[in-house]
């Protein structure tokens, strides 16, 4: 009998048919053709002729193909069957696939329960840290246009972006062409008083111009009024709406109201839009100009001010970028004395904002990837797994017709079902996880207000949840379409082919591998943290506690009653039992500030700005050194009788005298500072990491001078009132002192309260907080990784123990030990571990390379870290696969052989 | 007149009811239903497959007919079409309708219906 199928087939093939129908037409016309071909034989035809005219009456004249296909491709509706091939009707087959999906997973609670933690775990952890990804580094900040805001920083030859001198500001503003606008703005704290209990209010002095530059309008009232920006104006200030709702509980009226600011009454302009976040703990705000410190109008001194600007349509920022170093050169010339050297950069505001945590944050991007690829992995194998149990299931499917691509759409839309119940959970865990990012990394974090679950994170976690169905799914399903009707239905449940072991093998390697990746990661972020705690700040930060401490307006009438106050405060701190030394300082180590002063050697006049260096510049009191335990190497500290009338003196930190003076002794020297003029130096302490434990080392500024409160000139005395620190050694636990130095310095008239309370070694903790962070997130998707990769190499090696039980029994029958059985699986599982460990410590290596930059005393390729994690992931994958290869001692070669 | 125009011309109005009539009785299989037409016709009216067999489908779908794959043990298995109720009512509505044709065009051309 000819086969007929080929004519059929050629004959149907234009038709695109579903290949069900398609077999099914298919069979129908080669059953009429075998008898047709019978009937012409028996009546007597050649074997050719009856072939010629069976296949003419079955093809003829493209009748069939023709007729078929006005027929087969009209819509009336067709029952549809599970894993029955259907590509006409995608959506209702979409549907049945769900309710099967569902049925099928459902009958399964303890597999789809696993499968879905595992999962949620990943997609958690992703969105997680895609919602602090997308608040932080993607969102347009919440302005208008706001590729437009710039920021404008002075350079010097020891700052790239060096804070602004408030002349160089005003005369920017008026001079250059490239900008709508430009807005400056400097942070401060300010007294609030006269209204109920005395509260230091964080704040920002703002140019008029500064908010219309931005683009906001405030929520009540009106923006500050040029005129308000110029000295001698009325104080005037902006509520923010938190400070309104927290102290004024939202009162409509307050516009034109009074507040007492630093003991002067200012008018209650307006209040901002409740979502307008400036700094985020910024309550409010004042003109510029209503600040009185003499550093303000001076070209020497650059008291914090920042500069943000908008770019006029059609200017690009290398434009602006020229015509800012234009205007900076013109300056430099005008005044040499203090702009020499100095230029002007212009950086995008987002840029600037976030350049610092960049770094970091795609570096957890990437952590948290391999999460889920881990996770991925794990659920993958757990399919493959049970598309073995199913694999009667899919032959029936087969044997009924189903396609191979419509076993897999099925398989895939399991899969896919399971990764969105995962989704659905990872968003609660991701709600719960950005919390604690947040909680983990107070102050790290820029736009911290921004970061929260909005439609971006949404979307993502769709998209990655489907990606990743579709990724786990594939592999299991493909092994689920390959399925061989014949052998399968024969076989019972019992076997697979080599292709699913050789899969199971390398996904477990490949989570091994990613798990090294993690782990080292994690490993070198804990030393070069711990090998920071071992660094050497100069000072000793236990026992020691740090508050700002606002003065009463009532004492600040002169210069002389604020130096007489807080010398009356300190020694009135310093009596209370268990403090041992009491001090004020202008700044703590390794805090947030940072002040510098130019200086030069000896007494002559002062040179240009760009010949001149610059150090930290302290101002204390005696006890300072006594406090902070800093060693005095030569010479004396200040006392008491260093003070207006004497004159002036400092001591230098041992670096300053190594650069300055070296091989001789410093003391009795005379050097000259920027608007204090010249001062001799009576000592040399050692010198104390500023700039922080790690980078200190490396920045341009490393000289320091201490320069005694008691002679600091008037001039200076009345900007200076905020932001001293009150540091004290304690004999007690530093925090338990806290109420008693409270009460002391609130003092009879109870307005003079402390804040930022701190011990020091918060402080350095606080200036290790960026790395903290990331070791601590790279710690917890490590463990993670390592839980999932041990029950992912635990549960494959469970399988093949069940798997070769009857193997197992055979050889314990023919008198294999116990031990050696469990060498044998222990041999098996060790052999994947060992690939992925490999594989892995190739990878780490190369990718470790690109997190350098967040060591720190620490090699990328550190040995010990290496070693280190072989050994913990080659212990815990030894235990893993240990479970399963002692339960393989316990087969009873009776039973194992009778187990067909 | 050859055999071919009588196919295409007679065929187009009267294959779905030759078709519904033969499986009125019993289900039959495609191939038994094209030997029937030929023989009752007596070799007039024939039906290849590839136009049978659209045929088929199209009335199937339309829900006249139904077919349903049926084994017999050492055969090929075969597709069986039987009549469903809906198709029973297009029979008779079909067999009234043409009986009227017929009478209608032997009255005007004088052939004596048989």
């Amino acid at each position: 009998m000819p086969d007929w199928n080929d004519h059929i087939r050629k004959q149907l093939a234009g038709l695109r048919l579903a290949p069900a129908r398609e077999a099914e037409i298919a069979d129908e016309l080669a059953q009429h053709a075998d008898d047709r071909y019978r009937e012409l034989r028996n009546g007597g035809a050649t074997e050719e002729e009856a072939r010629r005219i069976t296949l003419d009456e079955l093809t003829g004249h493209e009748v069939l193909a023709g007729e078929l296909r006005s027929i087969e491709h009209t819509n009336a509706p067709e029952a549809v069957v599970p894993g029955a091939g259907n590509k006409g009707h995608f959506l209702a087959g979409l549907a049945q696939d769900l309710r099967y999906g569902f049925r099928t997973l459902r009958k399964s609670p303890g597999f789809t329960a696993v499968a879905i933690l595992a999962l949620a775990i990943g997609i958690g952890a992703n969105t997680a840290i895609f919602s602090v990804v997308n608040g932080v580094l993607l969102l347009p900040l919440a302005y208008p246009d706001p590729d437009r805001l710039l920021k404008i920083f002075e350079t010097t030859s020891e700052f790239s972006q060096s804070s602004v001198a408030y002349p160089n500001y005003i005369d920017w503003r008026r001079e250059s062409r490239s900008f709508t606008g430009m807005g400056a703005y400097r942070s401060d704290d300010f007294n609030f008083t006269g209204a109920g209990d005395p509260e230091q209010l964080s704040g920002e002095y703002v140019s008029a111009s500064l908010f219309p530059v931005l683009g906001v309008t405030p929520f009540l009232g009106r923006n500050f009024l040029p005129e308000e920006d110029r000295q001698g104006a009325a104080c005037s200030v902006m509520l923010t709406y938190g400070f309104w709702q927290r102290r004024f509980g939202g009162d409509r009226n307050i516009v034109g109201k009074n507040l007492t600011l630093n003991a002067a009454s200012c008018t209650v302009v307006g209040v901002t839009a409740s979502n307008f976040r400036f700094r985020d703990d910024a309550q409010i705000f004042i003109p510029n100009e209503q600040w009185n410190g003499v550093e303000l109008h001076s070209r020497e001194s650059h008291p914090g001010l920042r500069v943000i600007g908008r770019l006029k349509p059609g200017i690009t920022i290398q434009a602006a970028q020229a015509e800012m170093a234009a205007i900076s050169n013109g300056l430099a010339r005008q005044y040499p004395a203090t702009n020499a050297g100095h230029g002007a950069i212009v950086v995008r505001w987002k840029d600037n904002m976030v350049q610092n945590i960049r770094p970091t944050l795609l570096l957890l991007v990437g952590a948290v990837g391999f999460v889920l690829i881990i996770a991925c992995a794990n659920v993958a194998n757990l399919l493959l797994a049970r598309s073995t149990a199913r694999r009667r299931e899919f032959a029936i499917r087969a044997a009924l017709g189903a396609a191979r691509g419509r076993v897999v759409r099925q398989l895939l839309t399991e899969s896919v079902l399971l990764s969105l119940g995962a989704a659905a959970i990872g968003l609660l865990l991701a709600r719960w996880g950005t919390s604690l990012i947040l909680a983990a990394a107070p102050g790290t974090l820029p736009r911290a207000a921004e970061i929260g679950i909005d439609p971006y994170v949404l979307l993502f976690t769709l998209v990655v949840s489907i990606v990743t169905g579709i990724l786990f799914g594939l592999a299991p399903a493909f092994q689920g379409a390959n399925a061989n009707p014949q052998e399968s239905l024969k076989e019972g449940t019992r076997g697979a082919g080599g292709g699913r072991h050789r899969a199971e093998g390398i996904f477990v390697a490949v989570e091994i591998g990613l798990a090294v990746i993690l782990l080292v990661g994690a490993g070198l972020m804990m030393q070069s943290v711990w090998r920071l705690l071992q660094v050497d700040p100069g000072f000793n930060t236990r026992s020691v506690l740090t508050m700002e401490v606002a003065l009463s307006p009532k004492v600040m009438a002169s210069p002389a009653d604020i130096r007489l106050a807080y010398w009356q405060l300190l020694g009135r701190v310093a009596s209370i039992p268990g403090i041992q030394s009491a001090a004020i300082t202008s700044m703590v180590p390794l805090g947030d500030g940072d002040s510098e002063i130019g200086f030069w050697p000896g007494t002559g006049p002062q040179p240009p700005d760009d010949r001149m260096t610059s150090a930290m510049f302290y101002i204390v009191t005696p006890d300072y050194p006594a406090v902070m335990q800093v060693p005095l190497h030569r010479g004396r500290f200040f006392t008491e009788r260093d003070n207006t009338a004497s004159p002036p003196v400092a001591v230098i930190d041992d670096v300053m005298a190594n650069h300055l003076f070296p091989g001789q002794d410093p003391v009795g020297r005379q050097i000259s500072l920027i608007m204090l003029g010249s001062v001799q130096i009576v000592g040399v302490v050692g010198h104390v990491k500023q700039w922080g434990l790690d980078t200190d080392d490396t920045n341009k500024i490393r000289d320091q001078i201490y320069f005694p409160v008691l002679q600091v000139p008037d001039k200076f005395m009345s900007a200076g009132v905020t932001g001293l620190t009150l540091a004290l050694r304690t004999g007690p636990e530093p925090l338990s002192m806290v109420s008693a130095v409270r009460a002391k310095v609130a003092g009879p008239t109870r307005d003079q309260p402390i804040y930022a309370v701190r011990t020091m070694e918060q402080v350095i903790s606080g200036s290790l907080a960026e790395r903290r962070f990331t070791m601590l997130m790279l710690i917890i998707f490590a463990s993670t990784a390592l839980l999932l990769a041990a029950v992912g190499i635990y549960g494959v090696m469970s399988y093949a123990v069940t798997r070769r039980i009857r193997e197992l029994g055979i050889r314990a029958a023919l008198g294999a030990s116990r031990q050696e059985i469990v060498r044998l699986v222990l041999r098996q599982g060790m052999k994947l571990a060992a690939i992925g460990m490999a594989a892995g410590l190739v990878a780490a290596f190369a990718l470790t390379r690109f997190m350098a930059d967040l060591l720190y005393g620490v090699r990328p390729a550190d040995p010990v870290t290496l070693l280190a994690v072989t050994l913990l992931l080659g212990g815990i994958a030894l235990l893993a696969c240990y479970i399963p290869a002692r339960r393989a001692t316990a087969v009873d070669p009776v039973i194992a052989l009778r187990y067909e | 007149m050859e055999d071919h125009a009588i196919d295409r011309e007679w065929k187009k109005g009267s294959a779905e009811l030759l078709l519904l009539s033969l499986l009125e009785a019993l289900p039959r299989h495609g191939y038994e239903i094209s030997k029937l037409i030929e023989q009752r016709s007596h070799g007039t009216l024939r039906f290849h497959a590839a136009s049978l067999y659209p045929l088929l489908y199209r009335i199937e779908k339309r829900g006249w007919i139904q077919g349903r794959w049926v084994e017999k043990s050492g055969q090929r298995r075969r597709r069986y079409y039987r009549l469903t109720a809906q198709g029973r009512k297009v029979l008779a509505a079909q067999r009234q309708g043409w009986q009227a044709f017929v009478e209608a065009i032997s009255r005007i051309t004088g052939v004596e219906n048989a």
